[in-house]
């Protein structure tokens, strides 16, 4: 393909500087993006990869700097233009309308139409499985977007851009909602689509990934350009240092377990499925003891979530039971269950985790806001006491915002919302901590600052519960691993003994074991 | 003055002022179209309402009627405000109003109560429609605009069926209080003093006021509203932090058709006005109680200020010069000006837009 373009460059963005009331987003940066390369743009939650994409999609306009396509300076003043110039974007949450199907949804806004506006359908739907084809795209166009897995949606969105011949794809981390498999299908792909002369543009912060994909990799770090290294010169130490700043520890250092008595119990636990007629959770029984870290390790939705809703009371049992502290808490209400000393970090902290529009201190105190701490008998809040309380978690856990503890929820970051549960799940001093893929989208400072809270708590003498979906997690943290498939733990393994490949063939549901779970 | 614009407080009595001078811009429009010859005295007339009257005592008097009108319009205002606070949209609470002007008068005109009992029992029939929206949305998760939107019908034409026992034989009115039962009126607290005697003016003045402080106390500073807001912002998070979000649902509604209820009672229990067992749509006050809410930019304390306005430029209507307009001209007016408060929101929106970008400007140089 090289020989068709005159220049090096598909897009180039030269010394864009963005500046914000209070901030420099971007800082005198520089983006190179070869044609037909994979080019990885790394940096952590709020390091100005967002803020350079919307320059790269007009939907800010940069105060210095200019932006080139095949070396001739273009100006991109809305996404149109962008479009227009052929650069596709999946974005990390799907635009996708969820009652549509696959087809209506890739030909949203680019629809094939005939003479008297009816819709040429069949038009579409031969360039779909040509484009499906070619590149290895697995979709069923008539399936409803509501109907069909994460992965395959996320394939829907990078047929959209296909089909709308765009030269230059950009993926926003694309890997945060994708079990293990789903990602190497998706790495694959992306290969292809490079080999096919596109080029893609990565954003991440997963290193392991960029090591295995990418080309060339860009670092910003606080709205900085770093530099711009080949991945295949440097290593995973090199650029997780130059993401973060200093040197990042990628195993998690802990001492051995000292196991005591059991603080979590479950026996024979059977949940029913929301979404189907079978049980999602089937006679589930294990213990998590004092002072040491279990995980669930398994593919998404092989009943871990229900599980955890089963435990924490958002949904009943079907059959089993529930010991906490060797106390029956079967049928007792979540709020029971959580004074009981039971607390819980959610897996989805948008919908479970906070109320967006509370402010940050009305989310650190969503736990416990009717204690008398926080309440006075009458039932008014005691505004003074929530504000010290929030603004000491604040400190503690650096939690980083705006505005402080008056700050909504929903304005400060990822990971600073997860420090925020984390904070607030903590400090209730639980007996059992149930931990639901607690670092789930955030980038290497904070995944290392939770393991480090979750192994404290261990230490501290808690159960930790975690569910984890990221293998390396589920190698590094937990003191004895349970392996969930299709509804049943299929097997027990101990992190320090085991193999990446021999934990896959449990989760996969190649091997299984009669597991007592004690 | 960028820091006065950035407050809260200020952009929402900005947005008000602004809507209401556009509502009375396209009134005026109005007015020129259908004739250009009264409409700057007319359009007048809607703003001075009572000032109209050259007397000062019969300005008072007048004054005290649009009070006395404006206290029940304050009611329904607190009502919509209150579950809007919570993430629900309580359009019921127009049926929920006529269940309780139904439950008061019966009790008032058949029965023969006094005037506390009546006003608790319309709380508590208005309650009772509020509790069957907020368990239709809880456990079967049935949108409360429909189910409000419904039931204010029903309601309305039991409550014509009912109160066809307590009318006049002649006319299609309910009998009068004052003659009927006068200890189901409002005690007037000695306040028509201040009204050159218009008996109108009663407690139902300071027990607005009062309702819009409680309701203000309760949404922001009490365990209750916590989680009131908590449950309407995100039910799941709500669920998960172990509230009982279903009965905080039918709670917010049962409360907020309660401030409907008493709203009836506050006005009918005047006895300034009769139920028309004939009518065949429902009473505008729960309606203009949107307006009024969005108006008093969804603060309790603005509902009372606004409510006043909408009932001074509804009853400014009925001074319009009939020689060049139909009568129904007022009504089209007040409608067109009510409807323009509303736009609140969207003018907030457009200042919070507007600042931004001039900070991005400024950010830029």
């Amino acid at each position: 393909m090289g020989d068709v373009h005159s220049n090096e460059f598909a897009i180039e963005m030269l010394h864009i500087t963005k500046r914000f009331p209070g901030i420099i987003a971007n800082d005198d940066i520089t983006l190179q993006l070869r044609h037909g390369e994979i080019h990885a743009l790394l940096g952590e939650n709020g390091a100005g990869k967002s803020t350079l994409m919307s320059v790269l999609f007009g939907m800010y306009q940069p105060e210095e700097g200019t932006i080139k396509k095949d070396g001739v300076e273009v100006k991109i003043h809305n996404p149109n233009d962008a479009n227009a110039l052929g650069i596709g974007m999946v974005h990390q949450h799907f635009k996708l309308v969820e009652c549509f199907s696959v087809l209506d949804n890739i030909i949203l806004g680019n629809e094939p139409v005939g003479s008297m506006g009816l819709l040429k359908k069949d038009v579409a739907r031969k360039k779909i499985l040509d484009l499906s084809e070619k590149y290895g795209l697995k979709v069923d166009p008539d399936a409803l977007i509501s109907d069909i897995t994460v992965g395959m949606q996320q394939r829907t969105e990078i047929l959209k851009m296909l089909y709308r011949d765009n030269e230059i794809l950009i993926f926003d981390e694309p890997t945060a909602v994708l079990t293990p498999q789903e990602i190497t299908e998706l790495m694959q792909i992306m290969k292809n689509l490079a080999a096919e002369g596109k080029s893609i543009l990565f954003i991440s912060h997963k290193l392991a990934e960029i090591m295995a994909v990418a080309d060339r990799c860009t670092v910003l770090r606080k709205g900085q350009y770093i530099g711009t290294v080949n991945t295949k010169d440097t290593t995973m130490e090199e650029l997780s240092a130059m993401m973060v700043g200093r040197k990042v520890n990628f195993h998690v250092e802990k001492k051995p377990a000292n196991p005591g008595e059991v603080l979590l119990e479950v026996s024979h636990m059977t949940v029913a499925s929301r979404v189907h007629k079978n049980n999602a959770v089937r006679d589930v029984s294990f213990q998590v003891r004092r002072g040491e870290i279990v995980c669930i390790a398994g593919i998404d939705g092989n009943g871990q979530s229900e599980l955890v809703y089963g435990l924490s009371g958002l949904e009943p049992l079907v059959s089993g039971k529930i010991l906490l502290n060797g106390k029956e808490i079967t049928k007792s209400s979540i709020r029971k269950r959580s004074v009981s000393g039971m607390s819980h970090i959610p897996e989805d902290r948008h919908k479970h985790g906070l109320v967006l529009d509370y402010s940050l201190e009305y989310n650190i105190i969503l736990q416990t806001y009717f204690e008398p701490e926080f309440t006075n008998k009458i039932g008014f809040l005691r505004s003074k006491n929530i504000r010290d309380y929030s603004e000491r978690l604040i400190q503690e856990y650096d939690i980083r915002s705006g505005q402080g503890a008056v700050t909504p929820a929903r304005s400060m970051s990822g990971g600073n919302q997860q420090k925020a549960i984390i904070a607030r799940e903590l400090d209730k001093q639980p007996d059992v901590l149930i931990a639901v893929q607690p670092t789930r989208g955030l980038d290497v400072g904070a995944i290392e600052f939770i393991h480090k809270q979750l192994i404290a708590q261990r230490d501290a003498g808690k159960a930790v519960l975690l569910i984890s979906l990221e293998l390396d997690e589920v190698m590094d943290v937990p003191d004895r691993i349970l392996v969930m498939y299709e509804g049943e733990i299929v097997g027990e393994l101990d992190p320090k003994r085991t193999t990446q490949e021999e934990l896959g063939l449990y989760m996969a549901g190649a091997r299984r074991d009669e597991v007592s779970g004690k | 003055m960028r820091k006065l614009l950035k407050n809260e407080g200020v952009q929402a009595f900005i947005a008000s002022i602004l809507c209401i001078l556009a509502g009375l811009l396209i009134g005026f429009i109005v007015l020129l179209c259908i004739n250009p010859q009264g409409a700057g005295e007319s359009i007048l007339d809607i703003i001075k309402n009572f000032f109209t009257w050259s007397r000062p005592a019969s300005q008072l008097k007048q004054f005290g009627n649009t009070l006395a009108k404006a206290m029940p319009l304050v009611l329904c205002s607190l009502s919509i405000l209150f579950a809007y606070k919570v993430g629900l949209f309580n359009i019921g609470a127009a049926g929920q109003y006529v269940a309780g002007a139904c439950a008061s008068l019966y009790a008032a005109l058949a029965w023969g109560w006094g005037w506390l009992p009546c006003m608790l029992l319309a709380m508590a029939a208005a309650a009772l429609l509020g509790a069957i929206i907020g368990i239709l949305k809880a456990y079967c998760n049935v949108n409360e605009v429909i189910s409000g939107i419904m039931l204010n019908w029903i309601a309305l034409y039991t409550t014509n069926a009912v109160l066809t026992h307590v009318k006049e034989q002649a006319s299609p009115y309910t009998l009068y209080l004052s003659k009927e039962n006068p200890s189901a009126l409002l005690p007037t607290l000695g306040l028509e003093n201040l009204f050159s005697g218009n008996k109108n003016v009663t407690i139902a003045v300071p027990l607005a006021i009062l309702a819009a402080v409680l309701v203000w106390i309760i949404l922001s500073k009490t365990r209750l509203g916590y989680e009131l807001k908590a449950t309407g912002n995100n039910r799941n998070a709500a669920r998960y932090a172990g509230m009982a979000e279903n009965r905080n649902i039918i709670l917010t509604l049962v409360i907020s058709a309660a401030l409907a209820g008493l709203g009836a009672s506050l006005l009918y229990q005047t006895g300034y006005m009769r139920w028309e067992c004939t009518q065949s749509s429902v009473p505008t006050m729960g309606f203009n109680g949107i307006a009024a809410a969005f108006l008093g930019g969804l603060h309790p304390i603005g509902a009372i200020f606004s409510s006043f306005f909408i009932q001074h430029i509804t009853d400014g209507g009925q001074y319009v010069n009939t020689t060049f307009y139909s009568p129904q001209i007022s009504d089209v007016i007040s409608s067109v000006i009510i409807y323009l408060c509303s736009f609140v929101l969207f003018i907030k929106l457009a200042m919070r837009r507007m600042l931004a970008q001039k900070d991005e400007k400024k950010g830029a140089k």
